[in-house]
């Protein structure tokens, strides 16, 4: 057994460890450091994996007739590594949070499912991935109700994903004589089984990936679950969604044509879209943050569509360079949504509310949340020096270098894609500055607010982890993207150095200079500021502007909901908000006004059109059907025997 | 390195005289006196000799954002190409990395004026995130058409390319993108009609709304960089679609002043038409903003179609 092999068995027997710890009722420090181990192993693991080391092995006998079969290849170990990564913050970070037990667990099955090598392996992997995620979803179903209906939410579209997966690499596997990943790529498929195993395990992965229109589970099951969940979640276990997509469509599958990925990059775009106008308009720190996970997951299709799309019309360089785009981003996404995942979990901790309208005021009380949440923000927001802008950059030049060559489809895609993904990223703006500029600063809107304290140094210790990953991706992709290039298929797209220069097409930025070269003219500033205002005097304090009505209450700041109160209007059509207005008069006059209720809220249209009328329906259906079973025995023994008559009819026929 | 050192000094003296020619020009145009070309430095001199004011219940955010938007925009005129193509900090950043530098700024000044905790603060950060996210698509797109041509986004190349052939900006594509980047001028920078940037009225305030608790240098600080913000995006203006005069390669320095003379012109002929036009012009509705944005978005789009389909 080679340095992947052995660093991968042992995270996975560390994980297995601290689930019996927790099982026996360890204390969090136990399960906590153990875990994180678990993630450092399986990390080291990822990262030999990315240099180019590659394991396999083959258990016949712990799978009955299948057995198990586990291979490590580039493109897995970078998930692995990005599991491993965002499972050492959370697990560290939980010592101080709370109990979540099957989270060892949860973080094993991750950490298989980009090892399987076959199709029964992959899918008792992603089924156990499933089932445990959905175990920690429900860790506080006690406490609040909103639990189990996300939890009920999830079981089922995560169940309805793993029935499309199943149905398309069955199809898939039966086509080509065999089920392990080696025949499924020598295999030759006639056109249709290839559509129908592409688009069968398309629609499972991009509901794992919270893809618009299969994203109803997202915002409701990352908001409930405890916050180190949540970021396990949002940061690793959506990734496989993606992961899924690429192992399928460009490896096994070998690419497709064109039609396959402009529907992966129509599907990403919808959701880019659509995930970050909900978040922009959410309360919700924690749905926003949810919503927020859609966008970037869309982003990341974007970019996996357009590379099998380039694939499909021979543009090897551009093909390379897009999912080079697409793997960072998947990369600086996990990064820097664990940390404002687990930020906003020591919000919650230290507030006991998510409600932004609530919230305000935190940088006095809990001033290294704060900045590290302001990090976090600014990389979320695609902006310098923050480590989004770095991906979402290599993944504008890949689509703007694409006009001459990828003909008409091309030339109409590649635009709107281009100013879809500046709206999002705009909008993405508006959304964080929303979040942090009145969730963290200005004064607190309740009493929850500013009674709220800093959080204990474990919690501290895994956003603290996380922030300085982003900033290390932020200020040194460098070091990241030739590790990401032997993931990519064909020649190296990207230099590395100081700078970040495109290999195929010309394109240049650095990071690391812009940083620089910002708080240089920073500091510079300063000192100017300085040496000019003659008579330095401490600053006086004064009163703030309130039209001489006397010191403003917090209630008069502006809250969440009337910051994106714009927005909202501009997008009404699309988002189609709902408003309540109840006036109660007096009762002796109909003039005289007693009280006055208005309610407003955005629900999520999609569901509401979508999957208010399925649910619905299935509800009628079931409860017609509840006609058949009136309790009466002899009435079930016909159903018994006509089923029987039925069958031997149907076999005669066939037969 | 020099280039960019010339720039950076140029944009930081000239800017608030350009600030000064427009209020001339609107003031003459409307029938006033006018208060002179160098009234904006001497109130950003009357400005830093005042004492700086902390308001109740601002931090750290608050402070800093003055001095994040000012350095934005000394890096951005270190950055674009201005008086030559050949800056040593050329290579760090293409036209994308620029806009986004832009859009920092606006994000620290709204987070301070979120800071403030005022009704008024939080409106101004409200409207000015709206207009960003709306602008956004327009900006990159007109990017994507602008680029083809060259096949970079850098700007160097861009504007090198222009200077070599300076009849290719005669083409559709370079008048839809420079309409659209008109527009998107005036509303980064609150020109009329998407903000006023001399009213203080509660209900059509944008910038002033933010800005409305600062005081002293810290609002010295702020007018200074959006007069910076200003010139720099007429002089990229400029220089994307009328590069005569500008200092290409290794320049002497002979060609280096030709080319500061040039920009200056250029700029202030810039700034005297927006000036001009203002004063023809009402502000726009606020929820009509987006409709114009919009338009600019959609000018944009036919730019890069207009360069694939007439190529």
């Amino acid at each position: 057994m080679n340095l992947v092999g052995t660093l991968f068995c042992a995270s996975l027997a560390a994980c297995l460890l601290s689930a019996c710890a927790a099982l026996l009722r360890a204390r969090p420090l136990v399960t906590g450091v153990g875990t994180a181990g678990a993630g450092v192993l399986a990390a080291g693991a990822g990262v030999a994996a990315l240099s180019g080391e590659t394991w396999s092995a083959w258990l016949p006998d712990v799978l009955p007739l299948a057995g198990v079969r586990l291979a490590i290849d580039p493109l897995g170990g970078l998930f692995i590594a990005i599991t491993g990564a965002v499972t050492v913050c959370a697990a560290i970070y939980g010592i101080g949070y709370g109990k979540a037990g099957p989270l060892p667990l949860f973080v094993a099955s991750m950490l298989l499912v980009p090892a399987a090598a076959s199709v029964s392996t992959f899918l008792v992997c992603w089924e156990l991935m499933a089932i445990t995620s959905l175990l920690l979803v429900l860790t506080e179903h006690r406490r609040r109700a909103a639990v189990g209906e996300a939890g009920l939410w999830y079981a089922v579209m995560t169940h309805l994903g793993l029935v499309a997966i199943l149905a398309g690499l069955v199809a898939f596997a039966a086509g080509a004589g065999g089920e392990s990943f080696e025949q499924l790529r020598a295999a030759t498929l006639p056109e249709a089984t290839r559509d129908l195993a592409f688009l069968a395990t398309l629609i499972g992965f991009a509901s794992k990936a919270g893809i618009v229109p299969l994203h109803v589970w997202l915002p409701r099951a990352h908001p409930e679950a405890p916050s180190q969940v949540s970021a396990l979640m949002s940061a690793a276990m959506v990734n496989m969604g993606v992961y899924g997509v690429i192992r399928v469509g460009l490896d096994l599958l070998h690419g497709g044509p064109a039609w396959w990925w402009l529907l992966v990059l129509a599907a990403g775009a919808l959701s880019a879209l659509y995930g970050i106008l909900q978040a922009a308009v959410a309360s919700d720190l924690k749905r926003l943050l949810a919503y927020s996970t859609s966008e970037n997951m869309g982003l990341i299709l974007i970019g996996v569509g357009a590379a099998g799309f380039f694939a499909a019309q021979r543009a090897p360089a551009l093909a390379g360079l897009a999912l080079a785009a697409a793997l960072l981003h998947v990369v600086n996404h996990s990064a820097f949504k664990t940390l404002l995942f687990l930020a906003a979990g020591s919000v919650l901790h230290a507030s006991g509310t998510r409600d932004l309208d609530a919230l305000g005021g935190l940088r006095n009380r809990m001033p290294y949340t704060t900045v590290l949440f302001a990090v976090g923000a600014l990389c979320a927001s695609a902006l310098p020096p923050g480590n989004g802008f770095v991906s979402e950059w290599l993944l504008l030049q890949s689509l703007i270098h694409a006009l001459p060559a990828s003909g008409v489809a091309g030339a109409v895609t590649m635009p709107l894609a281009v100013g879809v993904i500046a709206l999002s990223a705009g909008l993405a703006v508006a959304t964080f500055v929303k979040a942090f500029g009145v969730g963290f600063l200005a004064r607190p809107r309740s009493p929850e607010a500013e009674a709220a304290h800093e959080s204990p140094p474990s919690m501290l210790a895994g956003m603290g982890l996380a922030g300085v990953c982003c900033v290390v991706l932020a200020v040194g992709p460098t070091l990241v993207v030739p590790a990401l290039d032997r993931v990519v298929p064909g020649p190296e797209v990207v230099g590395g150095g100081l700078m970040l220069r495109l290999a195929g097409v010309s394109g240049v930025i650095s990071p690391l200079l812009i940083t620089a070269a910002l708080l240089l003219s920073v500091v510079g500033v300063l000192a100017l500021v300085r040496l000019l205002s003659v008579r330095t005097r401490a600053r006086r304090a004064a009163r703030l502007w309130d039209c001489g009505a006397g010191p403003m209450s917090a209630r008069m700041e502006y809250t969440a909901t009337s910051f994106a109160e714009p927005l909202q209007r501009v997008f009404d059509d699309v988002l189609a908000p709902e408003s309540d207005l109840d006036v109660t008069p007096v009762k002796e006059s109909a003039y005289l006004v007693e009280a006055v209720q208005f309610h407003a809220r955005v629900p999520d249209r999609i569901e509401h059109r979508l999957y208010d009328p399925v649910i619905a329906a299935t509800a009628a259906v079931g409860d017609s059907a509840r006609r058949l079973a009136d309790g009466s025995v002899h009435r079930y023994l016909a159903y018994g025997f006509y089923a029987l008559i039925g069958v031997l009819i149907v076999l005669v026929v066939i037969a | 390195m020099t280039g960019a050192l010339v720039q950076v000094v140029l944009v930081a003296v000239g800017s608030p005289l350009l600030i000064g020619v427009m209020r001339q020009v609107r003031a003459r145009l409307e029938g006033r006196a006018g208060a002179g070309v160098l009234q904006p430095w001497r109130d950003l001199r009357k400005l830093m000799r005042k004492e700086p004011i902390t308001p109740h219940g601002t931090g750290w955010v608050f402070r800093a954002a003055p001095l994040l938007l000012a350095g934005t925009a000394l890096v951005v005129a270190a950055v674009v190409p201005l008086v030559t193509t050949s800056s040593a900090l050329d290579g760090i950043a293409d036209l994308f990395a620029v806009t986004a530098l832009l859009a920092l700024g606006s994000v620290a000044l709204a987070l301070g004026g979120l800071d403030t905790g005022t009704a008024f603060g939080g409106m101004g950060a409200s409207r000015e995130m709206t207009v960003l996210a709306l602008v956004e698509p327009t900006i990159l797109v007109s990017v994507f058409a602008l680029s083809i041509r060259v096949g970079s986004t850098n700007l160097g190349a861009i504007v090198t390319s222009t200077v070599e052939d300076p009849l290719s900006v005669i083409s559709p594509v370079s008048v839809l993108a420079a309409v659209a980047l008109v527009i998107v001028i005036i509303a980064e920078t609150g020109r009329i009609p998407v903000d006023n940037p001399s009213t203080h009225l509660e209900l059509t305030m944008i910038h002033e709304a933010m800005i409305l608790e600062y005081a002293g240098p810290d609002l010295a600080l702020i007018e200074w960089a959006s007069a910076m913000r200003l010139s720099v995006l007429l002089g990229l203006l400029a220089s994307l679609f009328f590069p005569v005069g500008i200092a290409v390669g290794g320049a002497s320095a002979l060609a280096v002043l030709v080319a500061i003379v040039a920009l200056v012109l250029k700029v202030a002929v810039l700034g005297v038409l927006l000036a001009a036009g203002e004063v023809f012009m009402a502000k726009l509705r606020l929820f009509r903003i987006p409709e114009l944005l919009a338009g600019s978005f959609l000018l944009a789009l036919l730019a890069v179609a207009a360069s694939f389909f007439l190529a």
